[in-house]
Formats: structure tokens, sequence, C-alpha cells
């Protein structure tokens, strides 16, 4: 079935079906110029509404993956498609336009650290005004409106005119997650968000990324290196080892065979406790939840 | 090697014999090319002149107190216009300097075959005049006068203020830009909001150090007709009127400290 998004369909920009996935990966390769396979004949298909955990060892290609959906890194082969859009094929100004739809969220927060927290999130307007609006920070009154709303929704409204230096990690993580979601995306793309937090801030950072991804009905893909999280968070897991996928399923299917096969050799079994435990923890805190608001 | 075993204790040693006898040949052939050069200045040294050198400086020194104070009336307009040479160049080049910077960035210029170097040559021919020959080339074509100094002082800080803000440039963080470019940003927006505010504090400080600099530059600039003090200052010492040149060279240090003093608090308020 996957047949439609390779090249005869390609020409059309459409991919043939559609209406449940809202991201397809086939054949997808990555070979960068050093010579190293980052992703190797990748399928991978993300049904509507999924927040999807991609696990594996620093080299996997997990950042490559995802930077391919949204081509900051161009793919060597393969199709990309996204609801309906192929994305491999785009031009430079159909790629901005379809970059609108894919928000996307990156460890170290990646803010613009001299710009204002307000400007940070607008920011993620930047494809729907012209070149001159923005330049002049004339962004139009829904999108201000919009940039309040989500902002008070992460809990950071105080902090509209800070810069975005002086927040601490997990704010600044906030304010990324504002600016991907200002884009009114359908996917996220989530590269190893709690990867220079806290414990604590990454779990509430991760809790915040997923009730947002049901309260809007998103899909997501989210890197992640900790397995833990992964498993607490995310409702499938895919495995990536040496850009191959070796494990595609449930969170509580990540037995110590599996995580052997994505990690290699290592005591996994009292990794999976500890989890169970946390797990139980986690539940029970929930209503103390930090991310409150709305 | 390094560490070599001896009696089953490990030897550590900095550097292996090899390359410490390779160092000390190059300090050695360093200090015989001192010993000839000091030999070569030496012998071309009118010693006589030298040993009198004391008594002339006494002299002169006499012969320029006291400066003439009642001449300040005659300088405050060069001053100005000294002031006016510097700020102006600075603003002529930093306004030239700006695009060519990011012509000549390897990050974002639009081309590294074609564009880039020919950014860098312009960067290179600019920085290897100095302003005084630019002033001496520019009062031959446009004649005497603010204007041609002016853009003496700014042909030779394009190079300068180009050369320090591509460098800043490249040295930015691109997950920043990353990130803009990713929520479909056009590439005038990404350079706006990526790129931008990641260099305006280089920026800024590269343009008030130039002023600063230019400040000194222009003083000397009217030695050869490109108006502003050194015009005054080369005409006191040609009618041989010490006590002027004395009064000149104390204007400019006043200037000079009051520039450097402006340029700190700039500096110190931006970044």
């Amino acid at each position: 079935m996957f047949a439609a998004c390779l090249p005869t369909r390609i020409i059309t920009n459409h991919c043939f079906f559609a209406s449940l996935t809202m991201l397809s990966l086939d054949k997808l390769t990555k070979q960068y110029k050093t010579g190293d396979l980052a992703l190797n004949d990748i399928y991978l298909e993300i049904p509507d509404g999924q927040v999807m955990a991609l696990i594996g060892p620093s080299g996997a290609g997990k950042s490559t993956l995802i930077r391919c959906v949204n081509r900051l890194v161009e793919p060597t082969s393969g199709s990309i498609c996204l609801n309906e859009t192929e994305l491999s094929s785009l031009s430079q100004g159909e790629l901005r336009r379809a970059r609108r739809r894919m928000g996307m969220i990156f460890q170290e927060y990646a803010l613009v650290e001299r710009l204002s927290v307000m400007e940070n999130v607008l920011s993620g307007r930047l494809g729907y005004v012209s070149f001159w609006r923005s330049y002049f920070r004339n962004f139009p009154q829904t999108d201000v409106d919009e940039a309040y709303r989500l902002l008070a929704r992460v809990g950071l409204d105080h902090m509209a005119d800070k810069r975005a230096d002086e927040l601490s990690g997990g704010q600044r993580q906030r304010v990324g997650i504002c600016r991907a979601l200002i884009q009114n995306p359908e996917l996220l793309l989530v590269d190893e968000p709690t990867a220079s937090l806290d414990p604590k801030t990454s779990r509430q950072i991760m809790r915040l990324i997923c009730e947002l991804c049901k309260e809007r009905k998103l899909s997501a893909i989210i890197n992640i290196h900790d397995v833990f999280l992964a498993q607490m968070f995310a409702e499938r897991i895919v495995g990536l080892q040496l850009g191959e996928i070796v494990y595609d399923g449930p969170p509580d299917g990540l037995t110590p065979d599996v995580l052997t096969t994505i990690y290699g050799e290592e005591d996994w079994e009292s990794t999976i406790e500890k989890v169970k435990e946390e797990d139980f923890e986690e539940k029970r805190k929930d209503s103390t939840s930090l991310a409150s608001g709305k | 090697m390094p560490n070599e075993q001896q009696a089953k204790i490990k030897i550590w040693q900095r550097r292996d014999r090899g390359h410490q006898l390779t160092i000390w040949a190059c300090q050695f052939i360093g200090v015989a090319i001192f010993v000839y050069c000091w030999q070569l200045v030496s012998d071309n040294t009118i010693w006589m002149f030298v040993t009198d050198a004391p008594h002339q400086a006494n002299d002169m020194f006499e012969r320029m107190l006291p400066p003439k104070w009642e001449y300040m009336d005659v300088l405050w307009r060069p001053i100005w216009d000294t002031v006016i040479i510097a700020t102006l160049g600075t603003l002529m080049a930093v306004v030239f300097a700006f695009p060519i910077a990011f012509l000549a960035a390897r990050n974002t210029t639009p081309s590294t075959a074609f564009v880039r170097p020919f950014a860098l040559f312009i960067i290179v021919s600019s920085r290897s005049i100095n302003s005084l020959l630019w002033a001496l080339m520019l009062v031959t074509i446009l004649g005497p006068g603010v204007f041609a100094g002016v853009l003496a002082i700014g042909f030779r800080s394009i190079g300068f203020c180009a050369k320090l803000l591509y460098e800043a440039i490249e040295e930015i963080d691109e997950t920043q830009v990353e990130a803009v470019t990713a929520t479909g940003a056009k590439g005038s927006q990404v350079l706006n909001y990526g790129i931008v505010p990641q260099i305006l504090p280089a920026f800024a400080g590269i343009s008030v150090f130039r002023w600063d600099i230019n400040i000194r530059e222009s003083a000397i600039l009217g030695l050869v007709g490109a108006g502003g003090i050194g015009l005054q200052l080369s005409s006191s010492i040609d009618t041989v009127s010490w006590t002027q040149v004395s009064l000149i060279l104390l204007v400019i240090l006043v200037t000079v400290i009051l520039s450097e003093w402006v340029s700190a608090k700039i500096r110190h308020s931006i970044i």
C-alpha cells in the first residue's frame, strides 16, 4: 500500500491514503557525506493522535529521523508523507508551508536567547506573516492572544516580557513548547526535550507535552534516551539501533531482551522494576501537577 | 615516546627528545636573528645624535612650553571636524560592513564558491591600505577637505568591521537558527529572528571600538589635507610654532580620552 507514496505519486504531492495516518515514512534513508548511514530503509507509520517515543542509544539516528521529517536534514532517499503531502520532493516555498504544520521542540530549548519570551513564542507564527510585519513585531492580534493563552496554559504568562536567557531550564522548555504549539501544528517533532533538565522538571515537561497532545489531538514523535520517561508517557515505543528499527510496540513490551537488542548488554531487570514503582508514584501525584491553569 | 618503560617505573615526560631538541633549535635561531638585527641597527645608527637626544628633547620641550592657549579659538572647528570625520566614517563603514559580513560568513553566504571570495577580497583590500594612504589617494581625486577624510576613514574601517562581524556570525549557535527555520520562516525572517539577535552585541561592540580608533586616526588625516585637526598640526610644525603644536597634542589627548570614556560607557550598556 505504500507504493502510492513512491515516485509516481510524488509528482502530485499527494499520498494515496491518509485519513488515519498522520505521518508515514517509507524506505527513508539518510547517508551523511562522511559515509555514515544514519538511517537505513526506515518504514514507520504514525496514526493520527498518537504519541510515540523513539528510543535508542546515542548515534542511533533518532535526531536524524525527526530532522528528516521537516527536512532540516535532507534525506538521501525514501518518502515522507505528512497527512497527504509528500514532503521529500517539495520546493523551498512549499517546504516552508509544510513546516508550518510541524512544530518542533528541541534539546537545550533552542530559544533565541536575546529575544523576549513573547518574541520567541510569536516566532512560531513567522511562516504565516510577512517579513515586514515580523520585522516590526506587528503580529495579528489573534496571534498575540493565542501566545498569551499558551503562556498562561504553561504557567508563564507573567514572564512574557522577560528575556529568554533569564529563564530557568524548565521555563525555557515551556516557552519552546509554546513556540511549537502556536504554529497550530498537526504533528509535533520533539528532540530530547528533557536532556538538560533535572528528573522532576523532566517529568513535568513530558507530562505537559503529552497533555497538550491529548488536548489538541496532536501526533508526536518524541526522541528520548531515558527509557523510564518513554515508558511512563508514550503510547507506543519505537527502538532505533544503528539506523534501523529494532522494536515497535507498546511500552510494557520493553522486556530486558528487547532493551538488550536496542542498547546492548546491561542489567535491565532493575530498570524495569524501578519504572513500575515510579509509574505508580506519578499517578498519585498527577493531581498536583504543575501544568495547571487554562 | 613520551613514556618509556624503565625498571617497571613509567617515566612521563612532557615531550620526547626529538621534539624537545627541535624546540631548542628554534629558540636558538630566534636569539641568533635578534642578535643579527641588533647589530644591523647599531651599525646604521649615528650614535652621536642618540647621545645628544636628551639635550635635544629637553630643548624642544622648553620651546613647547607654555602651550599657546589663545590658539584654542582657532582649534574648536578642526576638533569638531575630526570628530565628524570619525563618526560619519564609522557610520559609513558599518552600513557597508553589515551586508558584506553576511556574504563573507561561511554559514550565511549565498555561495561559498563565488560570493564569499569576492566579499573576502573587499575586506582584505580595505584592510591592507592604511587610512592615511586612503586619504592621500582620495585627496588627489576629490581635493582636500572633510569629505575625503570621511571616505578615507570609511574605506579603511569597512574591512575591519566586516572581518570581526563575519567571525561573530560564524560563531553563532546554529540550533537557534534551526529552530526558527523549523517554524516555516522565510530566509529573511530567519536572519531577522535567528541570526541578528545573536550578533547584535558583537556588532555594537565592534562599531564603538572602531569609532574609538577612528577618532585617533582622523586626528592625523589633516597631515595629508583630508580635514580635521591634523591640518593645524602640520602647519604649526611647518612654521615651527612649537607652543601651538603642544596645545594641539594636548587637545588630541583630551579628545581621545573622552572618546575612550564614551565608548567604554556605550559598550558597557549594550553588552
